[in-house]
């Protein structure tokens, strides 16, 4: 199991995502169904599920979900664990076997929370001490990768179809209130199965369909922030500029998907003064942070789920909305497979960000 | 005494196609050309010609060509011509060489050495003609993050910016060095472009406040023309600490050239050498530019941003950041090909460094230090087509200042004679028949033209590359690729070699 | 009616004025042949006076109460539809009066064939005058200044 050869593989991709606002919890079945629909738009390359609110027995750990190349990089990185960690139970991450997916690593999950004295003497937020944790162990141990490390979360991804990849971690036995799926069309042979999205930042997930025209410029604006982008993929970047917004810099997610995707200059000419104001200083400002080339994304997080597309709407994203539940995907019959009579369904406009939150929570 | 020094060129006439009109007479201010009465025909002093192609260009009938003087010297590839020549020249005068414009020299020009990316089949490439393609600029500080209240409003208090229609400016050129009319045509055209031009150290002639919106007001060491109004007349402050041309010494501008407006103007008697001094005397350190550049601030109430201006040496990077934490909002960078009125040649051809590998070299600097995206980096020094501003924004600049180009669009035909003040096309002089030659309005017309034919070869090249907005094209070295370089200079600019 | 004015500011005092007035006049049209062949060749309409720096191009105002056309002997001098002050060189006797009546000087005599006067005549078959059309600093114009 190799990293992926090459940097920043392009691919084609098909995305979907679901979310019960009001935080009831639904199987795995419905995501899988759904993002099977699209299979034509797979190569059976990669495919991936997050998946929130899934421990609610462990709500208060962080839920380590981990690859290991082989048995020593296993120990390496369960010392690691150990060394910065209280690890309340951990064990393989039940799997299934399945004939068109093969050459897994090793998965493991684990619930931990930092060490006393590890996270005093650091002097840092519990979630900022464990990425810190995520990027040492994914620089420093050989062979050992956080596939996801967020609270009552998780990933579970591989080389596959996705619907394989679901069949595989036997997903139909979990229930969330957010789950979003991947699926994957690289235009090069990845071997490692740390290559499919999800990409995951402590409790915020990452699926991307698309490819950042602007990836050198986001890249270095990140790099002066002390965001190393190790995996060169583009969705790292999307993940960490998320991070940087809205857990860094506490601004509301909806004002995070104004910068990445912001309205042309002539059409904030046209605003009222102060709505002209802002998006001004908006722009101005986090410029380097502005996301062009084609994209649809489905970002989630513990508290809701955004979907957002580029500017000017060079990936397909559709929308629906039946009572307390919200879904997004590539395709409308992917929605449909699993809502067949939604309230709404609509294409959401270039650059405008589908937003769902759990009930109660503010943006 | 006979001179050695052979002429550099030969006038070549058609006496088919003469017609003894003698509008070339009329025109060289070298005299040239002269009518002979003995015969009425029009004849030619080759040792005066300076290739400046007045004549070529006015003739009427296309009579003329100016060749390289085919005389040589025994082959000789260490000891050229033109060292020859140099040798000869300082050997008759005892003087320092002067010249004008930019290092002619070969050295490499990066730019040829790099290439563009462009988008397919993954990537769409975006039409440019019908899809909006922006090229926006904001120049000067930005905070590190916005903050909002609870309702949603900025609260943070931003800093004065300057507002671009495109990544372009006019580079400083002092009223002294080129004529009024020439300032003129470049605060026009920057006025109808919604740019900016520069009024180098020559200060601002009172006919030009008017366009005080588009101006940026340079102070340099030798403070020439620096009072409150100049200050608060222009949209910006620069404070010159060298240029590409001439890096480490101050501006020249020989007597001859300082007539009473630009005596007015720069605050000097009228015949003196204006020379600027070396470094500013009042600034001998970083700790003494912080102090200037916030005594500016203070003298126009911080409504302007600041901008300081370096030439590009060896140390470039360490100087950029020292000058981003010494509270500059924006700092432009003069490589070592920028063009000048007057420097001693020397210094010209031998001083400075690349501005591609100067740019590279500053952005990744203050990438590094977590401060690149305080400051706004402004890349001069032989900008000659939008191609070259593609290149130089995607290694790190969020603007181009361009000043050689501009000068050939209005008429120059880089004879290199600025120094000797008497410039055929007027523009390098300030002898009033010569500075009639060029028209503002011909000249706003010609700049405006070239700067909107470059913005669409851009919005073309960004369209190309899939990228709808400039934002998104700065320091994105993914978009290049080398050809014939160095894995050192490759790493040096950041960028990986074509086919990788 | 339009008439061409000189903006002195602009002039360089190179006199392609004269000599494009001189080649659209002519026989062929070449300025070649006409300078170095033709043999009758016309004078030129306009004439820079100069006092350097300041220089300008000169010609006929084509007065709306021409001095020159009210002394004319022959009826030779007269006003064409266009309003231009024009003369029938057929008739025109060379007495030279209308020289002396014009205050700006801007006749003059042509003797290279059969004496007439020669002046700007505003071009009637061309769209502009020939010399605003090749003035190199833009320092003729051609309008309509009512």
């Amino acid at each position: 199991m190799l990293r992926e050869n090459y940097e920043r593989v392009p691919s084609g991709c098909a995305i979907s995502g679901a979310m019960d606002r009001s935080g009831q919890r639904f199987s795995g079945s419905d995501i899988i169904q759904s993002i099977a629909m699209m299979r034509e738009r797979s190569n059976g390359l990669g495919g991936g599920f997050a998946a929130y609110g899934i421990y609610p027995e462990y709500e208060d750990h962080y839920a380590f979900h981990m690859f290991y190349n082989d048995e020593p990089a296993r120990e390496a990185g369960e010392r690691f664990l150990n060394e910065h960690f209280n690890i309340a139970e951990a064990g393989p991450i039940p799997t299934k076997k399945v004939r068109s997916i093969a050459n897994e690593p090793m998965i493991w999950r684990y619930f931990a929370q930092p060490k006393e004295e590890k996270l005093s003497s650091s002097g840092l937020h519990p979630d900022e001490f464990v990425v810190q944790c995520v990027i040492n162990l994914n620089k420093k141990v050989d062979g050992a990768f956080v596939v996801s490390s967020g609270k009552n979360m998780g990933a579970f991804k591989g080389v596959g179809y996705p619907e394989d990849i679901g069949e595989f971690y036997q997903l139909y036995n979990y229930s969330g209130y957010i789950w979003t799926a991947h699926g994957r069309f690289p235009t090069n042979t990845p071997g490692w199965w740390g290559g499919a999205h999800p990409f995951t930042l402590l409790d915020l997930s990452v699926v991307h369909n698309g490819e950042l025209s602007s990836y050198g410029s986001n890249r270095r604006y990140l790099n002066e922030f002390g965001y190393e982008c190790t995996m060169q993929t583009d969705t790292e970047v999307v993940a960490y500029l998320f991070d940087l917004f809205t857990r860094r810099q506490g601004m509301p997610i909806d004002v995070a998907c104004k910068i990445m995707a912001p309205p042309m200059w002539d059409e904030i000419e046209r605003m009222p003064e102060d709505e002209k104001a802002f998006y001004t200083a908006l722009r101005m400002v986090y410029g380097k942070a502005l996301l062009n080339g084609p994209f649809s994304i489905i970002v989630a997080f513990k508290n809701g789920m955004i979907a957002l597309n580029d500017r000017i709407k060079l990936r397909s994203l559709v929308a629906a909305e039946k009572g307390d539940m919200l879904y997004v995907a590539s395709e409308e019959s992917a929605i449909i497979e699993i809502c067949p009579n939604p309230d709404k369904i609509w294409a959401p406009k270039a650059g405008e960000p589908v937003i769902g939150m759990l009930e109660g929570v503010r943006v | 005494m006979i001179s050695y020094i052979l002429p550099e060129f030969l006038v070549l006439r058609d006496e088919n196609r003469c017609i003894q009109c003698e509008v070339c007479v009329r025109q060289c201010a070298n005299d040239v050309h002269y009518l002979d009465t003995k015969d009425g025909k029009v004849k030619s002093d080759d040792a005066k010609c300076v290739n400046c192609q007045r004549c070529v260009t006015f003739c009427p009938t296309h009579a003329l060509t100016i060749i390289q003087n085919p005389q040589e010297f025994k082959a000789n590839a260490n000891w050229t011509k033109k060292a020859i020549t140099e040798v000869q020249r300082q050997a008759e005068t005892g003087a320092v060489l002067l010249t004008g414009m930019g290092n002619p020299e070969a050295y490499t020009v990066y730019w040829d050495k790099l290439v563009l990316n462009a988008s397919q089949v993954t990537n769409p490439s975006i039409d440019p003609l019908r899809e909006p393609m922006e090229l926006k600029t904001y120049l000067g500080r930005k905070p590190d993050m916005l903050e909002f209240d609870k309702d949603g409003k900025l609260l943070t208090k931003l800093t004065p910016q300057l507002v671009l229609n495109a990544p372009i400016m006019f580079s400083a050129m002092s009223f002294g060095s080129v004529s009024l009319n020439t300032c003129e045509s470049l605060a026009r055209a920057a006025t109808e472009l919604g740019i900016y031009y520069n009024t180098g150290e020559g200060g601002l002639h009172s006919s030009l406040y008017r366009y005080g919106k588009n101006t940026i007001a340079q102070v340099a060491s030798g403070r020439f023309g620096v009072n409150p109004d100049y200050l608060n007349a222009a949209a910006a402050l620069e404070i010159k600490i060298g240029q590409g041309a001439k890096p480490g010494i101050g501006g020249h501008l020989p007597g001859e050239k300082v007539k009473a407006e630009v005596a007015a103007t720069r605050m000097i008697p009228e015949g003196s050498d204006a020379i600027s001094p070396a470094p500013h005397h009042d600034i001998y350190s970083i700790e003494d530019l912080r102090q200037l550049i916030y005594a500016l601030k203070e003298a126009t109430d911080y409504t302007k941003p600041v901008s300081v201006k370096i030439a590009a040496v060896n140390n470039v990077a360490a100087i950029a950041s020292g000058i981003a934490r010494a509270g500059a909002d924006i700092i432009a960078i003069d490589g070592f090909r920028g063009g000048t009125g007057a420097a001693p040649l020397r210094i010209r051809d031998n001083v400075g460094i690349p501005i591609e590998m100067a740019i590279a070299a500053v952005d990744t600097r203050l990438k590094e230090e977590g401060i690149r995206h305080q400051v706004s980096l402004v890349a001069a020094g032989s900008i000659r087509n939008s191609a070259d501003i593609v290149k130089a924004i995607a290694l790190g600049a969020d603007a181009v200042y361009i000043a050689t180009s501009a000068l050939i669009a209005i008429g120059c035909h880089m004879c290199q004679k600025c120094n000797t003040g008497k410039c055929n096309w007027g523009i390098a002089t300030q002898d009033p028949q010569l500075v009639k030659r060029l028209n503002p309005n011909i000249g706003a017309r010609r700049l405006v033209n070239l700067i909107t034919a470059w913005e669409h070869e851009i919005k073309e090249i960004l369209g190309g590359m899939g990228i709808n907005s400039i934002e998104s094209l700065r320091g994105n070295r993914e978009m290049l690729r080398g050809v014939g370089l160095t894995q050192k200079e490759l790493d040096i600019l950041g960028i990986k070699a074509a086919g990788e | 009616m339009k008439r061409v004015y000189a903006l002195e500011e602009y002039c360089v005092g190179c006199r392609l004025c004269e000599i494009n007035c001189v080649v659209a006049h002519s026989q062929s049209k070449d300025i070649i042949w006409a300078f170095k062949n033709e043999e009758a060749r016309p004078l030129p309409g306009i004439l820079v006076e100069e006092m350097k720096p300041v220089s300008f191009g000169l010609q006929c105002r084509h007065c709306d109460d021409a001095p020159c056309v009210k002394s004319c002997i022959t009826g030779a001098m007269h006003k064409d539809e266009r309003g231009a002050v024009v003369c029938d060189t057929e008739k025109c006797v060379g007495c030279w009066t209308c020289i002396m009546a014009c205050p700006y000087g801007a006749i003059k005599r042509n003797e290279s064939n059969t004496k007439v006067i020669s002046k700007c005549d505003l071009c009637p078959d061309l769209a502009q005058p020939a010399c605003v059309t090749n003035c190199p600093n833009e320092a003729l114009i051609y309008v309509d200044r009512r």
